[in-house]
């Protein structure tokens, strides 16, 4: 009972935070949404049991992506009122594809069913709470079975990181840098210059 | 009233569709495109561990994990690749990306 209120809350919220994404006027508004729908979601796989992803959500969503987000929304200097000019002409078809596109994906849920045979043949079955935590037991798959794709998904995020610098890293003329290796070299021969003056002749 | 693998899936099912909406609704709003995408992936992280649970097998929620990564670095390339094109020609609006006449 207490899990069926707390599925209709979790949910409710993310969906009607989900509808504020793409219909809220400020994009800034739109982040925020996006944070609570992820929080929420985060609730909802909490509810279902899979607890390492409800944090994974939380720290590399909302912690990462939506934050990376709003610093994209708040640099850019745009005129977001511009940007919603002809907001109202796509409603028509976006409604009509939306719709179509949920009736028959409620038809799908609504007519099928699993095979019962597949339910006693998991690839990698979940062990009981008891046993050992959902974390655990992803450790245990991930670092064995999947050990290689692991490894991939890290070279992914390194490609990205790398990418995502070397596409915003730019070389800004006339801008004066502190070079620490020329300062450290520095020394007294040739900071300072000693000269003889003559005397009464001036330099 | 126990709320079954059917429940998730209805959830996942409308997120969805309300990003896929999202993309038609902002057509010329670059950010909010990109945050639709974002919650496309969410609804099929959902409907991957919902199946992962209900059918009791983890790799539902490994393969959520790799999307969760793929998604992550789609996300930050995506703002690069946004930053880059703000700064060059001062303009998100998606009707004036046009450059390579596609």
């Amino acid at each position: 009972m207490v899990t069926a209120a707390f599925f209709y809350l979790f949910s409710g919220i993310a969906i009607a935070s989900a509808f504020m994404v793409i219909a809220a006027k400020n994009p800034v508004h739109s982040v925020l949404f996006l944070i609570l729908a992820f929080v929420n979601a985060a609730g909802l796989f909490l509810l279902i049991g899979a607890e390492f992803l409800a944090m994974l959500l939380i720290v590399v969503y909302v912690g990462a992506v939506s934050v990376l987000f709003l610093f994209v929304v708040m640099m850019l200097d745009v005129d977001f009122a511009a940007l919603r000019q002809g907001f109202l002409q796509y409603l028509p078809v976006g409604a009509v594809i939306g719709v179509i596109f949920l009736v028959e994906l409620l038809l799908i849920l609504g007519t099928w069913s699993i095979d019962p045979n597949l339910v006693r043949t998991p690839a990698v079955g979940i062990p009981t709470q008891a046993v050992m935590t959902n974390t655990e037991a992803l450790g245990v798959v991930i670092y064995t079975r999947y050990a290689f794709l692991f490894q991939i998904a890290g070279l992914i995020l390194l490609v990205a990181m790398i990418g995502a610098i070397v596409l915003t890293l730019r070389e800004r003329t006339g801008v004066r840098r502190q070079n620490i290796a020329a300062q450290t070299l520095r020394t007294t021969a040739t900071a300072i210059e000693v000269r003889k003056v003559p005397s009464r002749e001036g330099v | 009233m126990t709320i079954g693998l059917i429940h998730y899936l209805v959830v996942a099912a409308i997120l969805f569709t309300l990003g896929v909406f999202g993309i038609f609704l902002n057509r010329k709003n670059v950010i909010v495109i990109l945050m639709s995408i974002e919650l496309i992936l969410l609804a099929v992280n959902i409907n991957l561990v919902s199946f992962s649970i209900f059918l009791n097998d983890i790799v539902g929620q490994v393969f959520a994990l790799f999307i969760l990564t793929v998604a992550a670095a789609e996300a930050a390339i995506g703002l690069a690749i946004l930053v880059v094109f703000f700064r060059n020609r001062g303009t998100i609006a998606v009707e004036d990306i046009n450059m390579m006449k596609g």
